[in-house]
């Protein structure tokens, strides 16, 4: 099955209920399902092929969920990238996927400018809202995103199949701890395997109201996009958490049922006045990107008892694995409990031997919900994705370290790696080092996550200076958001005269971690 | 005494665009301008308080009084009317 289905299914089922609201937008299945077939089709006139790749850079709006599908319609490979992007990296990770197009968001011009000069696979650059005058290489055809649909108004139907069930359906580049991003490539089968997984798991109905307000761009928002689209649900796109009490008015306008987070949007939603918001309706809440704190549970649960919490677990390169049963969440708070439906795991120490239970391994997934690997990066791939139990089967190596309780209870215990998990988010030290050593005055440089309660990890970051420089954290941490993401943006910096090392020369990151407790 | 208008620029400045010059017009929004998250929401209604003695209600955490400087300012223009009043 072809990740698209989904949509069309739903389309001849109830064309005329709400399938996406967004601000004062609202759109039915019929209209979601007509306008991604315009855009299907003015993609194919661009002259995507089966297989290419199109990059969406969008905040969340109804231009995401059309921007998907469209891309699917039309045969190709949509490739989410978050809308702060800066022009380096975006630069990076169109040369390195070959994205044929861009659609990005003309209020962030300047990074889109900046990120194409010398990206010769890119060949047209879709913006919305309204095109206006911009510095975009002249190699590039620039169209408005609704001039497209507009001049494909009237076209009935999608174009012709393309794609089969074990092509790609999407390029999602994650972090790692090498400080290069790779690009998960997932086929249609993985993500409806995924999709229909969690669907099934949450019991969905097209009654269901999801409101996602999750970067669409970071995989578990983007998949409210597709389960919705496949229970025939409607989905309210808010375009961030940052106004909680607009967005809780919005839950109860829209009579929402379904709530996807992360920790860090219940610690803000528990500092606002939950009571005077009719959250009747509100069925199920899904946490993920790290574990809820155990009091923040507690607290959630005497103010809405009525809503299910799952609390989940799992990663880009195999969407979700486990999940909590809700009734368990008093017992076991830290727990993400058992794996989902269809896949199996275990838990192998160095070696690669099952570890005893109660001990701490490496978490193995097996199961159709498992990446074909990383694009274009074969060594990398193999590193992860390793000999299954069958000839010429692949299971994948999350570098996330677990432990089992006797009941068999998943807890999460660390990384194998260094990377830091922040506001659900993975943020490559390595990463965030290259930018500060690219600062003329940085001299040394050494990140790690340290505990905080609204995000979960922060991400700080010891520097040392060029002597006589004048320098201000301000002045690095501006530094740092002309290169990186905002999410992976240092919130501490300090300054130090030296930064102890290895008996291998390498900067010691468990001195300075060991100084923190 | 510093204008308001220019002690709010001046923290948007600082906080968000990191002390950055780039260009920010009063009416921009800074959602879509992408500088403000949950957490700078939250930081911004620290600074109002401790800068103008104020108490910001949860109802009143709407991107209609917090989302650009001039929200801002009209917002501040409220509280006060309503605390002389």
């Amino acid at each position: 099955m072809q990740l698209e289905s989904f949509l069309r299914r739903s389309v001849e089922q109830w064309p005329d209920k709400t399938a996406l609201v967004c601000g004062p937008r609202r759109m039915t299945y019929a209209e979601y399902d007509e306008a991604s077939n315009q855009l299907a089709h003015a993609l194919i006139a661009l002259g995507v092929s089966r297989g290419d790749r199109v990059a969406i850079m969008l905040d969340n709006s109804i231009e995401v969920a059309l921007s998907v599908f469209a891309i699917l319609k039309a045969g190709a490979v949509f490739m989410m990238v978050n809308a702060t992007t800066k022009a380096e990296k975006l630069h990076y990770l169109l040369n390195h996927s070959g994205a044929a197009v861009l659609i990005a968001s003309s209020r962030r011009i300047s990074a889109v400018e900046n990120g194409l000069e010398d990206t010769p696979d890119l060949r047209s650059v879709v913006l919305t809202p309204a095109i206006r005058p911009c510095r975009i290489p002249s190699d590039k055809q620039t169209v408005g995103f609704e001039d497209l649909l507009q001049r494909h108004h009237g076209r009935v139907g999608p174009p012709p199949r393309r794609a089969i069930d074990v092509d790609l359906a999407s390029l999602m580049y994650t972090s790692g701890s090498t400080g290069v991003p790779k690009g998960v490539m997932l086929t249609h089968q993985n993500m409806v395997t995924s999709s229909t997984m969690l669907t099934g798991y949450f019991g969905n109905t097209p009654e269901d109201v999801i409101l996602n307000a999750l970067p669409l761009s970071f995989n578990y928002g983007l998949y409210h996009v597709l389960m919705a689209a496949q229970f025939g649900g409607t989905l309210v796109i808010e375009r961030s958490f940052a106004y909680p009490e607009a967005v809780l008015k919005k839950m109860v306008e829209e009579g929402v049922t379904g709530f996807p987070i992360v920790p860090t949007m219940l610690a803000i939603m528990l500092g606002a006045d939950l009571g005077r918001h009719d959250l009747s309706r509100l069925r199920y809440m899904t946490n993920t990107g790290a574990p809820l704190p155990s009091e923040h549970i507690a607290r959630l649960r005497s103010l809405l008892p009525n809503v299910t919490l799952h609390s989940m677990y799992g990663l880009t390169e195999c969407k979700r694995v486990c999940a909590l049963p809700p009734e368990e969440l008093d017992r076991r708070p830290d727990s993400v409990g058992f794996p989902l439906p269809n896949q199996e795991i275990c838990l192998v120490d160095e070696a690669g031997e099952p570890t005893a239970r109660g001990e701490v391994g490496q978490l193995v997934v097996r199961g159709s919900n498992v990446m074909r690997g990383y694009w274009q990066m074969s060594e990398e791939t193999d590193r992860v994705l390793r000999p299954g139990p069958i000839q010429g089967e692949r299971v994948f190596y999350t570098g996330d370290l677990f432990r089992q309780d006797d009941e068999g209870f998943l807890y999460f215990v660390g990384r194998v790696d260094d990377v830091i998990k922040s506001r659900g988010e993975k943020v490559s030290p390595r990463e965030v080092e290259n930018a500060l050593y690219n600062h003329p005055d940085v001299v040394e440089a050494a990140v790690i996550g340290v505990p905080d309660e609204l995000l979960g990890r922060a991400v700080k970051a010891f520097v040392v200076l060029k002597e006589d420089a004048d320098v201000s954290v301000r002045d690095l941490q501006r530094h740092c958001a002309g290169q990186l993401e905002d999410y992976m943006v240092p919130q501490i910096i300090e300054f130090r005269d030296h930064l102890e090392r290895t008996d291998h020369g390498k900067i010691d990151k468990r001195q300075l971690e060991g100084a923190l407790l | 005494m510093q204008d308001p208008r220019e002690k709010i620029r001046h923290f948007i400045r600082e906080s968000f665009l990191f002390g950055g010059d780039d260009e920010l017009n009063d009416s921009d929004s800074f959602l879509d301008m992408g500088i403000v998250d949950s957490t700078g929401v939250l930081e911004l209604v620290a600074f109002l308080e401790s800068e103008w003695g104020l108490t910001v209600d949860d109802s009143e955490l709407v991107p209609e009084n917090l989302d650009s400087v001039d929200n801002l300012v009209g917002f501040l223009d409220r509280k006060s009317a309503a605390a002389v009043s």
